[in-house]
């Protein structure tokens, strides 16, 4: 039985502490604590270089200095007996300019700590909150955030699963990822088209200098159901908003067409396939090719248009013809639209791959106008299905004729505890009114009060609610009804790109059952538990259907007296079983997964026979 | 009548299904439940950890349990309960001793502690009669017990010291504690751990009335209908007690589907779905190539009766509309 080690390690008398440089142990020190702030002094009075971190380990007893490359380092301010170096007239000096960050840094005002170094230290979030026993104090308490959640405004008013949320989702909203767009050929690229700075800001989104490559608009949002239509998270959207470019973007997808070289000294040339050519497709797909086979930009094309077409050598030698001369029979290998996509050829390059093949880049556009089904998200974790498109004049309005852009379900506020979402929609409501900014960084940003004010003043409900009246009857809706504006983003998961059907379509070679997934045209999986369910009801045919009629139905011939699966030879047209020569035998119905079980089952040299009866006797 | 005829199950009603669904649809929010539980201690198990015990027929319970109703005379008064109580929990030797060995001497030490003795109701000599019938000779004074084995074979000594520890003293063996349990029909006493054959022995306890949550115990001793009414009863009170309302027919078919053949079996490969009938569909559960091997040394037929082989073969399944067959005559 393994035996509990004690954690503790023991020191004997006159041991030394260990001292560790970069993780070597380079020798002893009578006293670790005493070296480790000896260190640190000759550090902050510059003696020592900056990039230098020591650790002191009470329970291993040991030092550790690290002075390599590639530490993730955070900058404090230094503290010493509870005071802040960063004193006031420093920050004067900073404000005038006399002052700069790396001077400072030379004064040991301000220091950076590697994760090895935090581990001892005692860090205060607020100047007035600063203890004799703390050693530093955080620059911002805001810094405690990374980059994603500093930019949510009023996060310390949401609960913790939500600001997650939104960080993983502000990731994927559509803005301007990059600004060279137009010169790149990303395999897949949103950019929106309209795209706002939101009306709440934080201090970090403007040192990140995001603005100028902002994701998301800032919509007018009312708090109410909308006959059902958002329920359950889901979002009504004003169509005429819609129509006048709200929330839209540009879908940028590329294709790729290589002229590869084959052993042989044979290559894929690109061109119009001739008719013969192996696997010609219809005429139709080739109409918007130029003549070098090659795309002609701007032409509208859809679902498996071809894009390049694309010629390639036979996969193996033909025989040599009669005359001597071979003909030269081409394969069609075109590349051509996937299924149910479309759009605009936006550009065509032409450049040579890294082996020096002849190379065409296709890159489609398409203009994605948010539709049902679109997700949308603010910066709360709260995010939506677009449930309905509500044209203007059916939306509820205000008595200044404020329509809405989106209306939410109330039903999404309570239980998550996103109290940011309903305070960022107040602060845009005021900035709009005021003409200025809000600040909802955290920890310190504007506080409600003063989004009272503003709305006071202009003559607004200070808490943000409003009389709506209906948009279809004109009648004043009996409550008041929150409406303000909230930044949204438009998130990459559009319904365009999704969405996904099939009847009839192909199936798969080894197993002749329906493919899977929507790349390929797949069906919907009928599983276990579903099977289950047919069962259960008893319902034995319909069951049948799904499984075996609906998916891989075959009709093998079998061996009356062998039990084993027997051929027909279309040659000379005769029907035969191989092992026993016998000619009595019999269509079966079965699936051909089951045919498959049984040859594998033959595979393991067991022989399976099935033994045949009439099904009526 | 009329009831009685409408609560008949339909011919070709797949009853098997439906009591899997009904059980199991409930279950999967008893997972996300229970699981919020973890780290209380000592805790019986219930929720589905207590449900995969119960179905797969476990030897012995993680924790067994006993629930003993008194005969009228005792079952009004908490204090006579309580003597049976008392005289139900067993206790064992090195509950009241100090035991070592002495591998120069080649003797065991045994020093009793007195103030537990007395704590038990036991005195030095009774200890001292039940360490003579274990062995050895036994020589002591006051309350240091020697006992000087046999033979000097040390795994030898070491065996005799581990039948020493376990000496029991008195009580019920393996009823390792009893308490008095006051509710409103009347008091029971609940046990920690389950001997139903000799509790069921004492006079002062209404043999018809003593439970345990020990199904495979309950098989040996009372044997297999009570063994099923177990089962039924320790599903059933799982499932109330998670707030989970299941018909009891189905929790009483899968009791009976494990009790079938005389025996409790447990649901899964080593029981139930490894004595299906059909060798396509033991092949589909589990251990495919170990039943198509054993099938093919045998030669064995697969009638193709069971649900599985049918849809494996592609054909309609005799359940529901699967059960109607058109017969001819010549």
């Amino acid at each position: 039985m393994a035996v509990k080690r004690k954690k503790k390690r023991l020191k004997l008398p006159g041991q030394k502490t260990s001292v560790f440089l970069n993780g070597r142990l380079i020798g002893f020190h009578e006293s670790g604590p005493s070296l480790a702030r000896e260190l640190r002094e000759k550090r902050r009075a510059g003696t020592i270089t900056h990039e230098m971190n020591v650790h002191y380990n009470r329970g291993t007893d040991e030092v550790y200095i690290n002075t390599d490359s590639g530490r993730a380092r955070r900058p404090y301010i230094v503290v010493e007996d509870g005071k802040s170096k960063l004193i006031p007239s420093l920050i004067e000096q900073l404000k005038t300019g006399e002052l700069s960050w790396s001077k400072l840094v030379k004064l040991g005002v301000i220091e950076y700590l590697d994760a090895e170094e935090e581990e001892g230290a005692y860090v205060a979030l607020t100047e007035p909150e600063l203890l004799p026993a703390h050693t530093h104090l955080e620059i911002d308490p805001v810094s405690i955030c990374g980059v994603t959640v500093s930019v949510l405004p009023y996060p310390e008013y949401n609960s913790s699963p939500r600001i997650t949320m939104a960080c993983s989702m502000a990731k994927q909203s559509l803005g301007t990822y990059t600004v060279n767009f137009n010169l790149r050929t990303d395999s897949r690229g949103h950019i929106m088209y309209y795209p706002q700075q939101p009306l709440v800001r934080t201090r970090p989104y403007k040192i990140l200098k995001f603005a100028e490559r902002a994701a998301g608009q800032n919509f007018v949002v009312a708090i109410t159901s909308m006959q059902g239509y958002n329920m359950g998270d889901a979002i009504v959207m004003n169509r005429s908003a819609v129509d006048r470019g709200l929330g839209r973007s540009v879908f940028y997808k590329t294709y790729e067409a290589e002229e590869r070289r084959y052993p042989g000294g044979q290559k894929d040339k690109f061109e119009i396939p001739a008719v013969t050519t192996q696997g010609y497709r219809e005429e139709k797909a080739y109409r918007h090719l130029g003549e070098d086979g090659i795309i002609v930009p701007e032409s509208r094309v859809s679902t498996k248009d071809v894009l390049v077409g694309k010629t390639s050598p036979p996969r193996f030698l033909e025989e040599m013809s009669v005359f001597g001369v071979m003909e030269e029979k081409k394969r069609e290998n075109s590349l051509a639209m996937k299924s149910g996509e479309e759009g605009t050829v936006d550009s065509v390059m032409i450049t040579d791959s890294l082996s020096g093949n002849r190379l065409v880049k296709v890159r489609m556009r398409s203009i994605k106008i948010p539709e049902a089904g679109d997700k949308f998200a603010s910066r709360h974790g709260q995010k939506g299905v677009l449930g309905l498109l509500l044209p203007q004049e059916d939306m509820p309005f205000t008595k200044d004729g404020i329509v809405p852009d989106i209306i939410i379900n109330p039903h999404a506020i309570p239980s998550r505890m996103t109290v940011g979402h309903l305070l960022e929609t107040l602060g845009a409501k005021a900035a709009c009114l005021s003409g200025k900014f809000a600040d909802g960084t955290a920890f310190h940003g504007d506080k409600e009060e003063e989004f009272k004010a503003v709305l006071r003043e202009n003559g607004f409900e200070e808490y943000g609610e409003e009389i709506l009246y209906d948009g279809v009857t004109g009648v004043q809706i009996k409550s008041k009804i929150y409406i303000g504006v909230t930044y949204y983003q438009r998130l990459h998961h559009l319904v365009s790109n999704k969405m996904h059907v099939r009847s009839r379509g192909p199936v798969q070679l080894l197993t002749h059952q329906p493919t899977e997934g929507r790349a390929r045209e797949g069906g919907l999986r009928f599983g276990e538990m579903e099977r289950d369910c047919l069962i259960g009801y008893g319902a034995s045919m319909l069951l049948r259907e799904r499984l075996l009629e609906e998916s891989d139905r075959t009709y093998e011939l079998v061996c009356d007296k062998c039990g084993s699966i027997a051929i027909k030879d279309h040659i000379k047209n005769r029907e035969y079983c191989p092992l026993c020569d016998s000619t009595s035998l019999h269509y079966v119905e079965m699936s051909y997964a089951f045919k498959l079980l049984l040859d594998e089952i033959k595979s393991l040299h067991i022989f399976p026979r099935l033994l045949m009866r009439d099904k009526a006797r | 009548m009329a009831t009685k005829v409408k609560r008949e199950i339909d011919v070709g009603e797949a009853v098997g299904i439906l009591a899997a669904q009904s059980i199991g649809e409930p279950g999967t929010q008893m997972t996300m439940r229970t699981f919020h539980y973890a780290g209380v201690a000592e805790q019986v198990p219930t929720g589905l950890p207590r449900l995969i015990e119960l179905v797969d027929a476990k030897k012995e319970p993680k924790k067994p349990l006993m629930d003993i109703y008194l005969s009228p005379e005792y079952a009004k008064d908490p204090k006579k309960a309580r003597t049976i109580a008392d005289d139900l929990e067993c206790t064992i030797l090195s509950q009241v001793a100090e035991i070592s060995e002495d591998f120069v001497e080649k003797k065991i030490d045994i020093v009793l502690d007195e103030k537990n003795l007395e704590f038990e109701g036991l005195t030095v000599e009774d200890v001292k009669k039940t360490i003579k019938a274990a062995g050895g000779t036994v020589t002591s004074s006051g309350n240091r017990v020697a006992v000087k084995p046999n033979t000097t074979s040390l795994r030898l000594i070491r065996r005799l010291t581990n039948k020493l520890k376990g000496m029991h003293l008195k009580g019920v063996e393996k009823i390792k504690r009893a308490a008095i349990i006051e509710a409103k029909d009347g008091i029971f006493i609940r046990t920690y751990g389950s001997n139903i054959a000799e509790v069921m022995k004492d006079p002062r306890v209404d043999a018809k009335r003593v439970f345990t949550n020990d199904v495979k115990e309950v098989e040996r001793v009372l044997g297999i209908e009570a063994a099923r009414n177990t089962i039924i009863r320790e599903t059933k009170q799982v499932l109330d007690l998670q707030g989970l309302n299941v018909d009891v027919r189905h929790i009483m078919l899968l009791a009976d589907a494990m009790c079938m053949d005389g025996a409790v079996k447990s649901v899964g490969r080593h029981g139930l779905s490894g004595e299906k009938a059909g060798v396509l569909a033991r092949a589909a559960f589990e251990e495919t190539i170990k039943h198509l091997i054993t099938a093919a040394v045998k030669a064995d037929d697969d009638k193709l009766i069971g649900v599985t082989e049918n849809i494996i073969v592609g054909q309609t399944v005799p359940v529901g509309t699967g059960t109607v067959r058109l017969k001819f005559k010549h």
